[in-house]
């Protein structure tokens, strides 16, 4: 029946949808054919934003190319760092001290909330609700304006450094994170009233774009898309890096692996974010924010592969090196990739404006996915 | 008299005082036309990479830009006055930006937000698919330097263009006011 | 399941691979031929159960070409890395893109970069370069005067 659908035969439709839509967020480039409304192929073409980043970190030392990486999934860019960080830092078995790991976890989970807000907020504007986008942005422009008095920047903040933080942080810091999450907390319900609730949104993602666990390991969805279809696949618990496995939180899974699903599972990861912040944030230890290193690092000869859990799922980072002062191959794992490619089997027989729900839900950054 | 008397053509409104740059009255009207083109200038959502995200943070509450008249962020080109590459330009991209610039109607104008559209940013050395600025495929009135801008600094770029136009400084108004371009 | 473990295991599976020391995991060396039968066994064998590929690359050797493989499994979380040393004037090999899903982009990704030729790929052409670009980016003797500014 699937196969059925998918063959091509007269009178179907071939368009474009991008490379510049408001509603793929990027410059990702869709060809549909469509018999009527509904969708019989989803082709995805790539390329668009292709900066050739893994030619060129060949030519940079272990200290610079890890901010290329901030530039590459730019709404988790601090975890895309500590990935690289942790990384350099297994090849030359350097010991981040302890200050640092908090340090590193606590900017780590806000940058998971502002991303999770982002998303919020851009799915709601693609299905026809403006609103909850300057909602969100109000939570947004709260953890950005923390960061930007610790790290000095807002969205790209070149702030890990392998060995720790690149500075200590600022005097108020707990006194503003704390008043964020108070603010949080009671706009938390909001989200619900606003969206979670809304039977129109409710019709529009139920059932839409299901995917089952099987075919979400076998396509390698990670990530809360992954979380969604019941797979258990949170690095944090399984393969704990720094001290995530000294906090309590919980792996958020549903069963069904629709868009609904998906929905539900990132905004919990909000709340255990929250939780996981408020059980660091008074128990920083005092200390030092960066190991002593050498100024010029170079890596022993052999392979170092790292994972961590960014907002979207597993990101790795996989250095070949022979030796010298800039790396021999690096190759990024993104999640955004994998993703997808479940697309095109979630969305076969469906119409288009599910095709935007469905998209929405996967939560994708091109320039992630193009590197 | 009558209908067979040949009517000469005068200039509207005719000819009052003759200076360079098409008389007073016109010279007004001219100021008149800018000052309402540069205060509602409709944008179009272009955004490739992170620089899109900070003009999503201009659009939004805490740093807003419909207070300058942009409030109307349009996604189709034929409906938009100015253009905001924000974000880096691949070569596999190029000739899409300029089919875009292509279907906008005149007049129109172009700000470079980001040093990835400036001159190729952090992508400029060893890189074979980046297009070193986005100069190099259509012309840009504004740049706005920075990885990415803050939210101030575009909207500081947005009221230099709205200064540019008002005094007929922008490429457009440039070319149609030459006088080696009759 | 630990690595002595594995170890035996997988000799047992396939008598002609041979094994890398001092890495994370385990590293092993597959002759290209005999990738694919030794990929099939590794799905579906019920103690190893290696359902999750997570990274499929290509290294450049100068000399040579090797295909990186890494997998995990869902049940047991054990991970190993597959290897297969490719020629380098007519790099071939099977592709896994019906038993992993994930792979049918992924091995594109490594066609468009590498030149590596995967058979019995269902749709392989280029997917992040335009469609009339010449040449392999990814190779170290790839040389671009008009579009790279070398430092």
């Amino acid at each position: 029946m699937i196969e059925e659908i998918g063959r091509t035969t007269e009178g179907d439709l071939i368009i474009n949808v991008g490379p510049q839509h408001p509603a793929t967020h990027g410059v990702l480039h869709l060809v549909i054919t469509l018999n009527g409304e509904t969708i019989k192929k989803v082709e995805p073409h790539l390329g668009y934003i292709h900066r050739s980043i893994e030619k060129m970190c060949e030519s940079l030392s272990y200290r610079q190319f890890i901010y290329v990486t901030s530039r590459m999934d730019y709404l988790s860019s601090h975890i895309n760092n500590h990935g690289c960080a942790l990384c350099v830092e297994k090849g030359l078995q350097i010991e981040v001290p302890q200050r640092a790991q908090y340090i590193r976890v606590i900017m780590d989970e806000l940058t998971r909330i502002a991303s999770h807000e982002l998303w919020w907020g851009a799915m709601a504007m693609d299905l026809g609700a403006f609103t909850p986008f300057f909602h969100a942005f109000r939570e947004r422009e709260t953890i950005t304006d923390i960061m930007e008095k610790t790290c000095g920047a807002r969205l790209t903040m070149n702030y890990m450094v392998p060995g720790g933080v690149m500075a200590d942080l600022h005097p108020d810091f707990q006194k503003d994170v704390k008043q964020f999450i108070q603010l949080y907390k009671s706009k938390f319900e909001e989200y619900n009233e606003l969206v979670t609730g809304n039977v129109i949104f409710q019709n529009r993602m139920k059932s839409v774009g299901s995917l089952s666990k099987e075919d979400a390991i076998s396509y390698g969805c990670t990530g809360p898309v992954g979380r969604a279809s019941g797979v258990f696949c949170d690095i944090r618990k399984l393969y704990p890096y720094d001290i995530y496995n000294k906090v309590d939180f919980e792996e958020i899974t549903e069963t069904e692996g629709d868009s609904f699903a998906r929905y539900m599972v990132r905004l919990k990861e909000m709340q255990q974010s929250i939780r996981i912040i408020e059980q660091l944030l008074d128990n920083i230890p005092e200390g030092e924010f960066q190991a002593k290193t050498k100024a010029v690092l170079k890596l022993p000869k052999g392979e170092f592969y790292q994972r961590v859990e960014t907002a979207r799922g597993e990101f790795g980072v996989y250095i070949v090196s022979e030796g010298g002062t800039t790396p021999y191959r690096i190759k990024f794992r993104s999640p955004g990739f994998s993703n997808l490619s479940a697309l095109e089997h979630m969305v076969r027989g469906l119409k288009i404006g599910d095709l935007v729900a469905a998209m929405g839900s996967l939560d994708l950054v091109i320039p992630d996915i193009d590197r | 008299m009558g209908v067979n008397e040949k009517i000469e053509k005068t200039d509207f409104p005719g000819k009052i005082h003759e200076t360079a740059g098409g008389g007073i009255v016109l010279s007004k009207l001219d100021d008149v036309i800018n000052w309402a083109r540069s205060n509602s200038l409709w944008p179009l959502t272009f955004a490739t990479s992170c620089c899109g995200i900070e003009m999503m943070s201009v659009a939004s509450a805490k740093y807003d830009f419909s207070r300058f008249g942009f409030e109307v962020a349009r996604a189709t080109p034929r409906q938009a006055d100015v253009i905001i590459i924000a974000g880096t330009i691949v070569n596999k991209m190029a000739p899409v930006l300029r089919r875009l610039y292509d279907q906008m109607a005149d007049p129109k104008y172009v700000i470079a937000m980001g040093a990835c559209a400036i001159s190729g940013g952090p992508f400029f050395y060893n890189t074979y698919s980046v297009v070193k600025g986005a100069d190099h495929v259509i012309p840009v009135d504004v740049y706005i330097p920075g990885c990415p801008p803050r939210p101030e600094a575009l909207l500081h770029a947005l009221i230099t263009l709205q200064g540019k136009i008002k005094a007929g400084l922008t490429r457009e108004q440039i070319k149609e006011n030459s006088y080696l371009n009759p | 399941m630990l690595n002595e473990d594995l170890k035996l295991k997988l000799t047992g599976i396939q008598p002609l691979i041979h094994f890398e020391e001092g890495g994370e995991w385990l590293n092993i060396f597959v002759p290209p031929e005999e990738l694919r039968t030794f990929v099939l066994q590794l799905r579906s064998d019920p103690d190893l159960v290696m359902d999750y590929l997570f990274c499929l690359t290509c290294v450049d050797w100068k000399t040579h070409f090797t295909m990186v493989y890494h997998f995990s499994s869902t049940r047991y979380r054990h991970n190993i890395v597959v290897k297969a040393k490719l020629d380098r004037a007519n790099p071939e090999i099977e592709t896994v893109s019906d038993i992993w899903r994930t792979a049918e982009m992924l091995e594109r990704e490594v066609y468009d970069l590498f030149g590596v030729k995967f058979l019995h790929h269902p749709d392989l052409r280029r997917l992040i370069m335009p469609d009339d670009w010449e040449g392999w980016p990814l190779r170290k003797d790839f040389e671009d005067p008009v579009n790279m500014i070398r430092l």
